[in-house]
């Protein structure tokens, strides 16, 4: 299993979005967070984007106030990863336009919807804008 | 209930959300949560809430959960809301779900009869929601209810549904292999699949089964060959693009598999070799995944049979990547030498300074990836030099996961590579110093017996003991030592501490006191000072000097016999009656420098036979077998423990025998198998008064050392009830051979290095080159020092394989020189610059009036559309700074700003720079999110200059 969970966090280093792919408890997930936040965001931007953190590696990038952190298995490709990330951001630009940390907070459950046809298992299936998102239009739609 | 606003979204969650984004604190976020929970608690029980209502509260629920708290109160409402009819509503229960419960929960069950009915729906997208959640929420024992339905869906004509359902496939076997073994087959098929989407996920489960036995799919190896070859060529469809890129995920995908497919197997690599460099060729090395694709080929490229031509190229983009000022392409550039290296040793050489930059980066990831490399490319000719920046690196930092990781490689370098044992000895101990909480046990213990019987030469072996002594009595003074090594320190010091006449018993004794009394809380450092105490008393009686106990010795004994802990008890009682013995009693209890000879042991007690046939001439009764004993449990049951399988640990019923009138005492030596086990149970002195000298083998395997008392005592049992388990369990280091024991004659070295005033390092100054040593001195300049540490970890592979051990860093060194002072002038540390990879980055925040409130100015520009407004030169005005909002400034000003950081100060900034033309580069014109904007301000979301973050475009 590739990617182990995918994360939104903003500068302060709330979360806006939370993904695992396999399960952990309320408690594991606050101490995850807090932990691999705090080594991301004292980051600088020369410094690479790829963090060790007890057995994950994380690919995190930044897009405005936002962060985006992917926690992966050592195997992973992580340039791979981190375009994964833009194409995620690109989709979800795509479907609001100009995309901000606000139309996240507002259609949480659409990014959830995004990501879930983007990964499965932990593994990424999709990758196509236009397969990801037809099912959330459709469902605008129907609605 | 309040206002619905454009996005069907009550004005109370928007509110919520809102008080959320402008939360700025986590305290205030909790504070705001509780708050919801409250509400939500009361409101989601009420009867009959609308379903869109619902819905809401739903999603209430999974922030609540995602920002730490629980929401379990509500759980029950997102199972309901799975059943409901609507496409929206369902999708949204099974998120929830999926996001709340874990496979095992018991609301599981609930599910699993709804899941199977979606599965059955005409609405594919409802077949797509329900194969989703089957990935997240099926568990072993739920498999075979959903199984025959996710197969049939394999053939559904859409082909969404078909990949899920290849997903949910792909999940059972993750979770439970044997359900699906039969069904494996359908991967083979949907590899074939006519959508590019179906076959790429396909690739997941088949990456998954190749990793698991590769031998069985060497008939895909051409499909895939061919697939990737199509995808190279552009044959998918273009919506499969990525920056210009054909399916780039899919090649990443395929690349892996290859690599499996083709290790170690020449006919399947040979088939390979064409599409590899296609791809190397295809592949834009300006974007980032361009980049990544060729990665990826790297990757096969070491993995599969060796390709000379593919491994020049492979060599090619490697250094390209290690040239590249971007910090992510040079990390992936170490990453890929490391790989290569297994190939092509040589390749090193030619990134060696490039290498050293990595190295010496402050950025902690990078150092670390090179870490591993040098990990990869150590060898006996520059161990030294790697292991020694390694634990550079292990004392300067401080997270333990790293810590460990990283005393381990060093562990394991100097196990296996060791020049000399002095020099891993010292290694050793800085490990030990700087890590020793965070090593393994075994390594403490394969120490303590490298120290004994380490060196062949006897001469050599007790030089490094006496040398190891002198350290430890130097490093002894350093406060907050780790347990593990002071456990070492205590027995170096009690084996070997007077052994060369240099430190008077007392004086080392007073050393072990201060330990013991330091550390009082840590059973087994007492455990090890107390017992090294008893060897060095034992020493001096053996060797004919009367032992004068230091008062703070006593008073120690004295605590410890009344300590809590039986081991401590024991051995405190051991040595007191160990000094009441005389000298040729104690030589056999406990022989010098004996820790790894055997001990036989006498299992049936010969030696007692006289002793038995008194006791019995003299009245005593005979002894009974336990086996054939009634009932009675006593203590000494526990020593006999293994001879005696199982004495029944069940509840007895009936009543207990009568007691008989009490036999004449005899000592319970003779009553259990092992007669020590009952030590502590006998005032020592009939004890020892009766015989004084008979039990010295088990006695003396006491004392030895701690470490052995497992083996030697048959304590197990003892132990196990009511024991430390550290402490017993670990009988490790008693399992050597390999005798070493030395006439006292032989150890007395004319050690010089002793003396000097060096800690750890003194201890091996003299194996090691004094060039070398100059390295630690102030950088005098730093290419000369970039080049002699090039030379020393890149050298020796050019000009000798296996220096002789003597002086293999100078060899190696030296020979190499002239070659790195060819290089060095050429590549000077690069001056950092901008991240390659980061394009889109963080735009300045909207313009300076956004601290204000944006929105005020938004509406005025707006309102043109709507109201016909007559204010044109204030929408002109706000225009330009609206543009500013949505513009990509050129080189973003590097904007690094700091959380907390007041945001106006960024925006003044970057007002002026923002450029009017790049406005209209991607999404819906800036019109459309200013009516987005605007409408979140009518819905009252108002950014009130808190956190204006929240409005930035995301890829401004």
């Amino acid at each position: 299993m590739g990617i182990r969970f995918v994360l939104l966090v903003n500068k302060q280093g709330q979360t806006r979005l939370a993904q695992y792919y396999e399960y952990l408890t309320l408690e594991e997930r606050r101490a995850l967070e807090g932990e691999i936040v705090r080594k991301c965001l004292t980051r600088t931007e020369q410094q690479c984007s790829f963090v060790e953190h007890r057995n994950y590696k994380v690919v995190y990038r930044r897009y405005a106030s936002l962060f985006f952190l992917v926690g992966v298995d050592n195997e992973e490709n992580e340039l791979a990863v981190l375009e994964f990330i833009h194409l995620f951001v690109e989709t979800m630009d795509r479907h609001f336009g100009n995309v901000c940390e606000l139309d996240i907070m507002f259609h949480l459950e659409k990014a959830h919807f995004m990501l879930e046809e983007m990964v499965m298992n932990g593994c990424v299936v999709e990758t196509s804008k236009s397969n990801i998102l037809a099912p959330i239009q459709l469902m605008d739609k129907a609605a | 209930m309040g206002s619905q606003g454009g996005w069907g979204q009550s004005k109370e969650f928007l509110d919520l959300v809102k008080s959320i984004g402008e939360a700025r604190s986590k305290a205030e976020e909790d504070r705001i949560v509780l708050q919801e929970i409250e509400t939500l608690k009361r409101r989601i029980n009420e009867p009959d809430v609308p379903r869109r209502k619902m819905k809401e509260y739903i999603i209430r629920l999974v922030y609540v959960e995602m920002l730490g708290h629980d929401a379990s109160f509500g759980y029950i409402h997102a199972v309901k809301m799975t059943h409901d009819d609507s496409l929206l509503l369902k999708r949204t229960g099974y998120l929830a779900v999926t996001l709340f419960l874990n496979e095992d929960h018991d609301l599981i069950i609930l599910i699993v009869n709804t899941i199977q009915k979606d599965l059955r729906s005409d609405n594919y997208l409802v077949v797509c929601a329900a194969l989703a959640a089957v990935c997240k929420l099926i568990n072993e024992e739920t498999i075979p209810a959903v199984l025959p339905q996710v197969v049939e869906l394999l053939g559904h004509p859409k082909e969404t549904v078909r990949k899920k359902a290849i997903m949910a496939l792909h999940r059972f076997h993750q979770r439970a292999p044997t359900t699906m073994s039969h069904l494996i087959s359908n991967f083979r098929k949907r590899l074939c699949d006519n959508d590019p989407g179906v076959m790429g996920a396909t690739l997941c489960p088949l990456f998954d089964l190749i990793t698991e036995d590769a031998n069985s799919y060497k008939d895909l190896v051409m499909s895939f060959v061919s697939i990737l070859k199509q995808v190279a060529e552009r044959r998918l469809s273009k919506a499969y693009d990525y920056h210009q890129m054909p399916a780039p995920f899919i090649q990443i995908k395929l690349l892996k598999i290859l690599g499996l497919l083709g290790s170690g197997d020449k006919q399947a690599s040979g088939a390979m070799y064409n599409v590899l460099e296609d791809i190397f060729k295809k592949s834009e090395p300006s974007s980032n995944i361009g980049n990544a694709v060729l990665y990826e080929c790297i990757c096969c490229v070491s993995s599969i049979c060796q390709n000379d031509k593919l491994l020049k190229t492979a060599a090619e983009v490697t250094s390209k990547f290690l040239k590249s000022e971007s910090h992510n392409l040079k990390y992936m550039g170490i990453d890929a030498l490391g790989r290569l290296l297994k190939r092509n040793p040589e390749i090193a050489e030619e990134h060696q300074l490039a290498v050293i930059d990595c190295l010496e980066d402050p950025d902690d990831t990078l150092k670390r990836k090179t870490f591993e490399l040098l990990h990869k490319m150590t060898k006996s000719s520059n161990v030294e030099v790697i292991v020694d920046r390694m634990i550079d690196y292990m004392i300067s930092i401080s997270d333990n996961h790293y810590k460990t990781d990283i005393a381990s490689r060093c562990v394991e370098l100097a196990e296996q590579y060791a020049p000399s044992n002095h020099w891993f000895i010292q290694i050793m101990n800085k490990v030990f110093e700087h890590a020793g909480d965070l090593v393994d046990v075994r390594v403490a213990h394969n120490f303590m017996r490298l120290i004994a019987n380490g060196e062949d030469d006897e001469g050599a072996g007790s030089q490094l003991r006496s040398s190891a002594v002198v350290s430890y009595l130097h490093i002894l003074a350093e406060p907050k030592l780790p347990s593990v090594f002071l456990q070492v320190i205590c027995w170096v010091l009690g084996e070997y501490g007077i052994t060369d006449g240099k430190f008077s018993a007392s004086y080392i004794t007073g050393k072990l006191c201060d330990v013991a009394e330091a550390r009082s809380n840590d059973d087994t450092v007492r455990a090890y000072a107390i017992a090294a105490i008893m060897k060095i008393c034992a020493f001096e009686i053996a060797a004919g000097r009367k032992v004068e106990l230091l008062p703070e010795c006593q008073s120690l004994i004295d605590e410890l016999s009344a300590s809590h802990s039986t081991d401590l008890q024991q051995i405190a009682y051991e040595l007191q009656a160990l000094l009441g013995l005389d000298a040729r009693a104690v030589e056999t209890i406990m022989p010098y420098d004996a820790s790894c000879e055997d001990i036989e042991v006498d299992r049936s007690l010969s030696f007692l036979n006289s002793f038995v046939n008194q006791s019995l001439q003299n009245g005593a009764r005979p002894y009974i077998p336990e086996s054939e004993r009634p009932g009675t449990l006593n203590i000494s049951n526990y020593g006999a423990h293994d001879q005696l399988e199982a004495p029944s640990h069940a509840l007895r019923f009936e009543a207990y025998e009568l007691p008989k009138p009490s036999p004449p005492p005899i000592p319970p030596a003779l009553l259990a198998a092992a007669p020590v086990a009952d030590l502590v149970a006998v005032p020592e002195s009939a004890y020892f008064s009766t015989e004084p000298h008979q039990p010295s083998e088990p006695l003396g395997g006491a004392a030895m050392s701690p470490a052995e008392h497992g083996l030697r005592l048959r304590l197990e049992g003892v132990q196990k009830k009511w024991g430390r388990p550290s402490y017993s369990s670990s009988s490790s280091s008693s399992s050597s051979s390999a005798p070493s024991v030395s006439a006292p004659s032989a150890q007395k070295p004319a050690n010089g290095v002793a003396n000097a005033n060096g800690a750890a390092a003194a201890a091996g100054a003299q194996a090691r080159d004094s060039s070398y040593d100059s390295r630690r001195n102030p950088l005098v300049e730093v290419s000369a020092e970039k080049q002699r540490l090039a030379a020393s970890l890149f050298g020796g592979s050019s000009a000798r394989r296996e220096p002789p051990p003597a002086a293999p860093p100078a060899a190696g060194r030296r020979a190499v020189k002239p070659v790195a002072t060819v290089v060095a002038p050429a590549a000077p540390p690069a001056p950092p610059a901008g991240d390659l990879l980061d394009f889109g980055e963080p735009s300045p925040p909207p313009a300076a009036a956004a601290a204000v409130d944006p929105f005020q100015q938004l509406e005025g520009l707006l309102g043109p559309a709507s109201a016909a407004s007559s204010q044109n030169s204030t929408v002109g005005a706000v225009a330009a700074d609206l543009l500013s909002l949505h513009a990509d400034p050129p080189a973003s000003l590097a904007e690094i700003s700091l959380p907390g950081k007041n945001p106006l100060a960024e925006i003044s900034l970057v007002g002026p720079a923002a450029p009017s033309s790049p406005v209209v580069k991607k999404g819906p014109n800036p019109q459309d999110s200013l009516e987005k904007d605007a409408l979140q301000r009518q819905l009252g979301v108002v950014p009130s200059g808190q956190n204006p973050n929240l409005f930035r475009d995301l890829l401004g």
